[in-house]
């Protein structure tokens, strides 16, 4: 009788655990399915990127098929749940620009946000999902973002030697320069994994084929000083 | 002024045969100006473009309807200023080499289309 009154207990509550699980496994959300009903209508998600310019004006918002590449989880989840443009020009400058006495400007009014919003678990298990859309070919591992360099160097890199700056808004110090035909490179850092801002740096047209991003050839140590100076603005 | 209205500006401007945007053609010279050059030198090639404008730039773009500035340049300035940059013409760094992104017909068909921008012809 004594074993019958420990069993019942213990059954109980291993019972009461079974439903609590399976209820929670319902309860997930699927973040496959979450992507697919809210991203699928502007990003694609399964690729290939516009090879033409026609496709290219037609690119309705960022490629997401390689996100698991290209960024970090903790950024993902906190910009779903509150998205801010990262692109001060569009996905497509020519899409927004408007010409006045010969000069170019983008039309503010014609940029969207990201209307995604999503809560905390929402976010959470998109961000899984997105994690899981990764470019098989890309080496990782070839950035060591704690890896030491020197600030000044790489913004001479940066500003001078290269023509970066010319189309990416950064930040040194306090001072924010640059161009807006790029995405803004000020919070990267947080934004983008440095292996991938290592490969895309090697050859962007791999990741996009009709980017206005130039091919440059260059050493590994230059790739990685880039790679490094973007990593550390925060 | 709307994108429809630059296309049919750049047309008017060059008289040239190729309009854009393209029907889906990738390459043209009028393609390749408004997805490379535009963002720097300007939809109308005045120089004006938005990273221009919007104050990201230390030194101005070449304005390339400018017909005085760019008969300066022989045909092959311009090949190899694309091709490899403002710093092979002693010009701003900030002018990126192109030959790793453009093949040599692009940049070929790219300086034919300056030309009709500046109507000029190059230094012999």
């Amino acid at each position: 009788m004594r074993i019958r009154w420990i069993e019942a207990p213990a059954a109980l509550i291993g019972g009461v655990l079974l439903m609590v699980s399976a209820i929670a496994e319902v309860a997930a959300l699927d973040g496959k399915a979450l992507i697919e009903e809210r991203c699928a209508a502007c990003h694609d998600l399964t690729g290939p990127a516009p090879a033409t310019f026609e496709g290219l004006l037609k690119r309705k918002a960022p490629d997401l098929f390689y996100a698991g590449s290209k960024f970090k989880r903790s950024w993902l989840v906190g910009w779903l749940r509150n998205p801010t443009p990262i692109r001060p020009s569009g996905v497509m400058f020519l899409n927004h620009i408007v010409v006045e006495g010969g000069k170019d400007r983008i039309a503010a009014d014609t940029l969207k946000t990201c209307q995604a919003n999503l809560d905390r678990e929402e976010a959470e298990a998109a961000a899984d999902h997105l994690m899981t859309l990764v470019d098989a070919s890309m080496k990782t591992g070839v950035i060591d973002p704690a890896k030491k360099f020197s600030t000044p160097k790489g913004r001479r890199l940066f500003t001078k030697q290269l023509p970066c700056i010319a189309c990416h808004t950064a930040k040194f110090g306090k001072r924010t320069m640059g161009g807006i035909s790029g995405p803004d490179l000020t919070k990267a850092g947080k934004r983008l994994n440095p292996d991938w801002v290592y490969a895309r740096i090697a050859d962007p047209q791999y990741w996009d084929p009709m980017t206005w991003m130039p091919k440059i050839e260059m050493s590994h140590r230059k790739r990685e000083l880039l790679t490094l100076l973007i990593g550390s603005m925060e | 002024m709307k994108r429809s209205d630059i296309a049919l500006w750049a047309a008017a401007l060059i008289l040239a045969p190729t309009l854009w945007p393209s029907a889906g053609r990738a390459g043209t010279a009028a393609d390749d100006y408004q997805n490379y050059c535009a963002q720097c030198h300007g939809t109308m090639g005045t120089g004006q473009g938005i990273n221009e404008t919007a104050g990201g730039l230390s030194v101005s773009p070449r304005s390339h309807i400018n017909a005085e500035e760019m008969s300066k340049l022989s045909d092959e300035d311009l090949r190899l200023g694309i091709a490899e940059g403002g710093d092979a013409l002693q010009k701003s760094g900030l002018m990126p080499p192109w030959g790793k992104t453009l093949s040599s017909e692009n940049i070929d068909e790219l300086v034919i289309y300056l030309r009709k921008l500046c109507k000029c012809v190059g230094k012999q």
